[in-house]
């Protein structure tokens, strides 16, 4: 024991472990920081977690566009505890945008972004995008059919940039097609490109806490000014100041341990996403979808109107970023408290309702066509005419039920139609169909005038 | 520690830096050339030979694939592109892309109703391709196809990326 402490007190002296570690864990913090502060140290666990469970997936993944889909099915099925490792990646990466999200909110809400940190908020900003970037590129990793159809996805995005939108596009995916070049691009950009510049960054915004201190707990009536603040800081941390460990790091090590631990039970019991059929850009059996964080974004496309929706593609994303980067700088003094700032609270929860509305109608996509709809039986369509009849197996054929619902069967993209027969007249319903209008194709070119008897005279029987 | 003061020293320095940042540049060159290294290049069109014209029947609209313009080794099955491909007379074929105009989703062809039905945001065609309904900006686009020897024949392209302003034309 004591040869053992002989040898520690030598390694540290000639490293100078506790000289450098010392001073970090005994800063004085501000005493009354508690759980509201936890979510960005637990982002911070989770990306170690991410860095850990990636290496290893690394070990058995093959990064080419040929054999990336058989490596996956063998870390799945074969490989032991595969299926866990991949678990873990994805429920890791989903906890991490959902705490960095819970973070970015808990400081826009005490305002901690006003002088002297603007900088932590804005470095912030770009660990977010990487966050979402690797969130991202990581969904393409997962090489399937879904995969193939999300770098296209990803790509025609891409080609609502200004100007230089076509190459971005072809950027994106490496060519003007999805090939051998798109994969190794991906994994390139995963593994290497972003985490570099994503600890870089890291580093900063770590550093920052330091060099700052954290903000402390905002109190009404007590506003930020740039001229006093700083020697305010430092007088109030003299008075009242705790020691960072264990006083306040206790809370972000049990939460952190919380989080890690919710994430190996959410692996363990609901394991990781599965592999769809091969990435095959000529199977068109897909119906590609985004990973649930990015739902709400593929709900707002189809929910948007058409004429602004380039527009939005285009200039959203960069009016929003200047936006949230501007705001520290014009709104770095001035009251922090929660209390003094209603807008505050009022853009926040108008933002988490409306992503959380758009979310909802993405689990739901009742704008997608159902094409597993199968024929309507007999029993749905009762005792009815032979020409009725005829309009039934129509209503299928013509690929009406896709789209529109009867008695619980079909697509949700049109009204339902179980009782529109006591809705409409004939005349108004052969209006419909032959003109459409809105979402509904016009159907008059390609229904013969018998049919479109039959289809009326069934759609008669819905009352 | 004495700071060097000298003039010579101080060019030195200034000199030594500038190289760095030269070298570094230099590096940057072939960095930045791995990256878009996909994209130089002229992109060659192929024609890719579908079948014999008496697999198609008049009117009939299938579904085909062929191997895309630039197949590496290491490509695998993603070297494969489909195309949509209607016998639409006698001596006359139409290739329409598989991408919505929307946002590059596979649209399917519901042979019946003669549409084209995407399953992302429920965009429609028309069975010309022309925009029928829902939040597709532009038609669906076309590849080139001919008759070659008694066999059709399509012409290789990227895929259609719609751009922004495309939608006002």
């Amino acid at each position: 024991m004591k040869k053992l402490k002989q040898l520690w007190q030598w390694i540290d002296d000639r490293s100078g472990i506790s000289e450098m570690i010392n001073p970090l864990a005994k800063h004085p913090v501000p005493s009354g920081a508690k759980w509201a502060y936890v979510f960005g140290s637990a982002t911070l666990f989770c990306l170690i977690l991410q860095v850990v469970t990636g290496i290893a997936l690394a070990f058995l993944y093959q990064p080419s566009s040929e054999t990336a889909y058989e490596s996956l099915k063998y870390i799945n099925d074969v490989a032991p505890l595969g299926h866990i490792l991949r678990g873990i990646h994805y429920w890791g990466a989903s906890a991490m945008i959902l705490l960095v999200g819970i973070h970015m909110i808990r400081v826009y809400i005490t305002a901690a972004f006003k002088y002297p940190r603007e900088m932590s908020w804005i470095s912030g900003l770009i660990l977010l995008l990487l966050t979402v970037l690797m969130g991202f590129t990581g969904q393409l990793l997962r090489w399937d059919s879904n995969g193939v159809w999300s770098a296209i996805v990803g790509a025609q995005q891409a080609g609502r940039v200004p100007l230089i939108g076509t190459w971005a596009a072809h950027f994106l995916i490496g060519g003007d097609t999805i090939g051998g070049a798109s994969l190794n691009r991906f994994f390139a950009i995963h593994v290497f490109l972003v985490p570099a510049i994503l600890f870089g960054l890291l580093g900063l915004h770590l550093y920052l806490v330091i060099r700052n201190g954290i903000s402390e707990p905002p109190k009404a009536g007590r506003p930020v000014d740039p001229k006093t603040y700083r020697k305010w800081y430092e007088n109030m941390l003299h008075r009242e100041g705790v020691p960072f460990f264990p006083n306040a790091a206790w809370r972000d090590m049990a939460f952190g341990l919380l989080v890690v631990l919710a994430v190996i039970a959410l692996a363990v019991i609901y394991g990781a996403p599965e592999i769809g059929t091969p990435p095959n850009p000529s199977d068109i059996h897909s119906n590609p979808r985004p990973d649930w964080y990015l739902l709400w974004i593929f709900a707002l496309f189809a929910l948007m109107p058409p004429q602004i929706e380039s527009i939005v593609m285009a200039f959203g994303p960069p009016l929003v970023g200047l936006i949230l980067i501007l705001l520290p700088i014009f709104a770095n003094k001035g009251e922090r408290s929660p209390l003094r700032r209603p807008w505050a609270i009022g853009i926040v929860i108008f933002i988490v309702m409306t992503v959380a509305v758009f979310w909802y109608e993405g689990t739901k996509s009742p704008w997608s066509p159902d094409f597993q709809a199968k024929p309507l039986s007999k029993k749905v369509v009762g005792e009815v005419s032979q020409e009725a009849m005829e309009g039934s197996q129509l209503f299928f054929d013509k690929g009406c039920l896709y789209c529109h619902t009867i008695s619980g069967h079909g697509g949700k993209r049109g009204p339902e139609l179980t009782h529109v027969g006591a809705r409409l007249n004939n005349e108004q319903l052969t209006l419909k169909i032959v003109n459409g209008g809105g979402n509904m194709p016009a159907y008059g070119s390609s229904l013969n005038e018998k049919e479109l008897r039959a289809l009326i005279s069934f759609l008669k029987t819905r009352n | 520690m004495e700071e060097m003061k000298e003039t010579r020293r101080n060019f030195i320095v200034k000199l030594l830096m500038g190289g760095s940042a030269f070298a570094g540049l230099l590096v940057s060159i072939p960095f930045v050339g791995a990256l878009i290294e996909p994209l130089l290049g002229k992109k060659n069109e192929v024609w890719r030979v579908i079948g014999p014209v008496d697999d198609f029947k008049v009117g009939e609209t299938k579904l085909v694939n062929f191997e895309n313009a630039d197949p590496l080794p290491w490509s695998g099955v993603t070297d494969k592109t489909a195309a949509w491909l209607r016998r639409s007379s006698e001596n006359e074929f139409i290739a329409f892309s598989v991408n919505c105009t929307h946002l590059g989703c596979p649209v399917r062809y519901i042979n019946d109703a003669g549409l084209f039905l995407c399953p992302c945001h429920g965009g429609v065609y028309n069975n010309d391709g022309s925009n029928a309904a829902g939040p597709p900006p532009i038609p669906l686009p076309r590849y080139k196809a001919r008759i070659n020897n008694n066999k059709v024949e399509i012409l290789t392209s990227p895929i259609p990326i719609t751009t922004l302003g495309e939608e006002a034309s």
